[in-house]
């Protein structure tokens, strides 16, 4: 023991994001942003043992329904029922497997089941509109719910949010923690909404929104959505033989 | 080395993050009744002073012993001695801005280069008009192990008393200040 701790220690190191990879923070278009984003520049942190580890959460976490929304009460909710499947996988393209996915999102009227949000827009009894999964060892993962409304909110005049299911992702280090949005193609409220497009780089934005797919949708059933997730890949290890010092 | 996909980028939590976020457990990364273990409570405020009362504080921290129970963790995963130890928490904050962790202090850490990281836990801050987490850490106030760090040694020595949390009744103080005079430290990782 003594020796190794002497030993310099390999650690995998996770890519940096591209400046245009996440919204600035600072986002006028979004007011919130004014007061809550830092003023001093970010400080730079190599990534150590903290950042390259994290909580790996699995099955404990997950109830049997939890990851079919439509079948948490006694009734089904009302709104257009919809499968949203996909792939949790890191900037090379390999799966990131039994990972916990948390959604939430608004009902079929566009209304949250939280105290905070009261525009008069109906709840629904038979809806909570709170999700979680594990991706298989591929990767995949796979929600029941009904498609969320549009819903109106202050930021500025006429203001309302497309359509979006919000989704939290952890991967396998800390360096990987994504919290997200996940949107419907082709929806007209994107070019006023300044969440969306606090998003600079347009094949950026485009990573959020989810492709309508005819081939798992099924008949007399369900819409379906495919949302692949990219979390930030790894560099290529560096091995313990090209350290001269060994 | 193939060319790399590009990531999927950041948004909001926004004010609704509770009901999707809200764990019963989320603030225990030990167990009540552990021995040794204490609250890490703070308030979060933004460049007005106002209180944050829609966000949420996420830790990640090492054992007592300064060991990971995961895979990556070149010296092997190895769970802690300490039973109940998830190493995370989740905390939103309540109406006054107000957020709380049940911790153990973490051990010190061997870096990459020989030298040793000081106890830490590692932050990330979620919210309502925070496009992006934030992350900081939280190194505790007295530690003699806190001179040498090498996080805290490159951070400008006017504002690292920010990632330090005080002595507190019943544990450990450490706010957080989004913005403007005294402004927290926040790490690009
Ligand atoms: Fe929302």
């Amino acid at each position: 023991m003594t020796h190794d701790a002497e030993r310099k220690l390999i650690l995998p190191s996770y890519r940096r994001d591209d400046v245009d990879a996440h919204p600035p923070l600072l986002s006028p278009g979004y007011r919130s942003t004014v007061a809550r984003a830092p003023q001093q520049p970010l400080t730079y942190l190599p990534q150590r043992l903290t950042e390259v580890t994290g909580p790996l959460l699995g099955e404990g976490r997950l109830g049997e329904l939890d990851h079919d929304l439509t079948r948490q009460h006694d009734g089904e909710p009302l709104g257009q029922r919809i499968i949203v499947h996909g792939r949790v996988v890191d900037g090379d393209g390999c799966a990131v497997p039994h990972t916990l996915v948390e959604i939430w999102q608004a009902n079929a009227a566009g209304r949250y089941r939280h105290a905070a949000d009261t525009w008069p827009a109906p709840l629904d009894p038979n809806f909570t509109g709170v999700g979680r999964a594990l991706t298989d060892a591929d990767g995949r993962y796979h929600f029941v719910t009904v498609q969320p409304g549009a819903y109106p909110w202050r930021n500025h005049d006429n203001a309302w949010r497309p359509a979006h299911i919000h989704f939290s992702l952890f991967g396998r280090a800390f360096t990987q923690r994504l919290v997200t949005q996940m949107y419907f193609p082709g929806d007209p409220l994107f070019s006023q909404d300044p969440i969306f497009n606090s998003v600079r780089d347009e094949r950026a934005r485009q990573r959020m929104v989810a492709r309508y797919d005819h081939a798992a949708t099924r008949p007399e059933w369900a819409l379906a959505y495919e949302f692949d997730i990219v979390l930030r890949g790894r560099e290529a290890t560096v091995f313990e033989d090209e350290d001269d010092d060994e | 080395m193939s060319e790399s996909l590009g990531v999927t980028p950041a948004q909001t939590v926004g004010p609704y993050l509770h009901i999707g976020l809200s764990w019963p457990d989320g603030p225990y990364v030990v167990p009540e009744g552990t021995p040794g273990a204490f609250w890490l409570r703070g308030r979060i405020v933004d460049g007005t002073g106002a209180a944050v009362v829609d966000a949420m504080v996420e830790s990640w921290q090492a054992d007592p012993d300064g060991r990971f129970d995961h895979p990556d963790d070149p010296r092997g995963a190895r769970p802690s001695a300490v039973p109940g130890f998830r190493g995370f928490g989740r905390s939103e904050t309540d109406t006054e801005g107000r957020y709380a962790l049940h911790i153990v202090k973490p051990g010190p850490l061997p870096t990459f280069d020989g030298d040793t990281e000081a106890p830490h836990l590692t932050l990330s801050v979620f919210g309502r008009g925070l496009l992006h987490r934030l992350v900081t850490r939280v190194y505790f106030s007295g530690e003699a192990a806190n001179a040498t760090d090498p996080v805290l040694r490159t951070v400008d020595p006017q504002r690292r008393d920010t990632l330090l949390a005080r002595p507190a009744t019943d544990g450990f103080q450490f706010d957080i200040r989004l913005q403007g005079e005294h402004e927290t430290v926040f790490f690009a990782v």
